[in-house]
């Protein structure tokens, strides 16, 4: 059981929450209209008539955003749903030009599904899908412009939408952090939504109710809005659910509320109560006859789908020999993955996973680099890696070269050789060093072989020292062995 | 099936029409008068028919992922009560 309980006055109670998040279909118009969805235009340079609501305007839908739709439905291990039907959800307010937003209600393109989320303890879980449906963004509001009035800036309106609901399968805020990782590096993968939380291209609501530990019921939920972060959203969570144990044990009643997140204090602060507000007297979109997907056309989006990060791990670790740590770390993020893959190609996988996560990360942090801008190419980390597997160098050089690498871009074979970093595997020139190493510590020596054998590490050092680093450690060792009796 | 007079208030809150006061009566008695129609279609026995979605039997036709419109904001902005700075401005919403 990887829940989390909440330890009250009265007893234990656990959380139940689901999430609906909303993904920005990558795409280069919109879904309805041929403006262009790019981020950061000029204001209401994007907006066709359609997006702008003028009457007589007719929505004409944007293949590659059902593409898209069905593409993550596969990779939430969804059902594709053949026939699928757009509803007008009816509301005004100043983001929404058309008065409704064209979206999917009885019908959406994608059914239910999964996804595999892992937790820390090692543990894993299926979080369910409800559903996945396709819908236009609303227009983008600016309030703090103008202290008397609000700026309505069009460009974000009708941008596809993927809106995906999941079951109210969460029990704790780490299970909710887990799932939103993994969802956005299933998008990632399959280039349907960039997946940027703080950028406002996924965006996450969360229902969160609690009920005693162990009981089936289903209590009032409150729906917190926004929370625009993995973090947050778990931090939303957590209070959320600890705030409605304490409004029960004090004798209080939970009603469906909409709540905001407050990302200064990490708290959640009441809106409204939720009577009459989802009253959006849907009814099916007479612009639109209904979405028919042929066989075809499905097939051929189930052809082209690419290795997806669980099974991309799954992978690491059988023919690789990763840990599941490690290459669950390292399939978080395609191009990780692929520079790895790339690097790993012909040398030993588990050592370049263990480069890859200690010292290259560490430089990429440190340099504030992004995997693009390495200056250590995949290749050239590879060939470090077999340069030590092949005792060319040994792993205190090896260090050193990387730090060169990382300076300079150049290639590991290149480092060592212009600069004599070769290890040195000759016994006769070990032995050399040796010998001189002991000529000149005899009172270490005779303490050693009065039985204070921990100086061995002390020696192993003076030799390495003495050569330079180059010394082949095994070799230094098994020597000195051999000399100090 | 009917309504009362409290839920032609809600439905007139939702369009956001004002209705008046004594508008409302009137109002409600049309309403009914259209349930009733309703009421009596439903009299057909239509348990083995799909629902009817779209009278249009064509499917939807789609269109290609490109960009053809857009650079018009002045066209766009054209009726705008309020505009400032290419936005238009509208009174403050406050969430």
């Amino acid at each position: 059981m990887s829940g989390m309980i909440i330890k009250g006055k009265t007893g234990d109670w656990e959380i139940v929450c689901g999430l609906e998040i909303h993904c920005q279909i990558i795409s280069k118009s919109k879904i309805f209209s041929g403006a262009s969805t790019h981020y950061g235009s000029d204001v209401n340079q994007n907006v066709s008539f359609v997006d702008a609501g003028m009457p007589g305007m007719l929505p004409v839908l944007n293949e590659e955003c059902v593409r898209q739709a069905v593409k993550t439905g596969l990779g939430l291990n969804a059902k594709i749903n053949k026939y699928s039907v757009f509803s007008r959800k009816n509301y005004f307010y100043a983001d929404l030009p058309q008065g409704y937003q064209i979206t999917q209600f009885e019908h959406p393109i994608v059914g239910e599904g999964f996804v595999k989320i892992e937790l820390e303890d090692g543990t894993s879980k299926n979080i369910g899908i409800e559903r996945l449906h396709i819908e236009q963004d609303a227009a983008k509001s600016i309030h703090d412009i103008s202290p008397t009035k609000t700026f309505i800036d069009l460009n974000r309106s009708g941008v596809g939408l993927m809106e995906i609901v999941t079951k109210p399968d969460f029990r704790a805020p780490e299970e909710v952090g887990a799932f939103l990782r993994k969802l956005r590096s299933i998008v990632r993968y399959l280039g349907t939504c960039d997946g940027n939380m703080d950028e406002g291209s996924m965006r996450c609501d969360a229902s969160i109710s609690v009920r005693p530990a162990g009981s089936s019921e289903l209590r009032e939920r409150a729906e917190v809005k926004n929370v625009n972060s993995v973090k947050f959203a778990m931090q939303a969570v957590e209070f959320e659910a600890k705030r409605q144990v304490e409004l029960y044990e004090n004798g209080g009643e939970m009603r469906q509320q909409t709540c905001q997140f407050d990302q200064t204090t990490g708290q959640t602060k009441f809106l409204r109560f939720k009577e009459f507000s989802d009253d959006y007297r849907y009814f099916p979109e007479p612009d639109l006859p209904p979405l028919v997907l042929s066989d075809e056309f499905v097939e051929e989006i189930k052809r082209g789908m690419i290795e997806l990060p669980d099974a991309k791990k799954e992978r690491f670790v059988k023919e690789l020999g990763l840990t599941p740590y490690d290459a669950s770390v390292i399939c978080e993020n395609k191009e990780m993955a692929e520079f790895f893959e790339k690097a790993a190609k012909g040398h030993e996988a588990k050592k370049v996973a263990n480069w890859l996560m200690g010292d290259f990360f560490a430089m990429l942090n440190e340099k504030h680099l992004s995997l693009e801008e390495s200056p250590i190419s995949a290749e050239n980390l590879g060939n470090l890696v077999e340069l030590v597997s092949k005792n060319v160098i040994n792993g205190k050089t090896a260090k050193d070269v990387f730090a060169m690498m990382a300076e300079t871009g150049e290639a590991p074979e290149k480092i060592v050789e212009e600069r004599g970093l070769k290890q040195v595997t000759d016994s006769g020139a070990i032995e050399k060093v040796i010998d001189e190493v002991i000529a000149a510590n005899a009172d270490n020596v005779a303490a050693y072989r009065n039985g204070k054998t921990a100086l061995m590490g002390w020696f192993v050092g003076q030799v390495m020292k003495a050569s330079g680093g180059k010394a082949n450690p095994g070799m230094v060792n098994q020597l000195l062995k051999q000399k100090l009796g | 099936m009917t309504v009362d007079t409290q839920t032609v208030k809600r439905v007139a809150a939702l369009a956001k029409l004002k209705i008046d006061e004594d508008k409302v009566a009137a109002t409600e008695a049309e309403f009914n008068k259209i349930l009733q129609w309703v009421d009596q279609l439903k009299e057909v026995d239509t348990s083995n028919v799909e629902a009817l979605v779209s009278v249009n039997e064509n499917f939807l036709e789609m269109r290609r992922d490109e960009v053809t419109e857009g650079n018009q904001a002045d066209a766009v902005l054209a009726n705008a009560p309020q505009k400032e700075y290419g936005y238009f401005a509208v009174p403050k919403v406050i969430e």
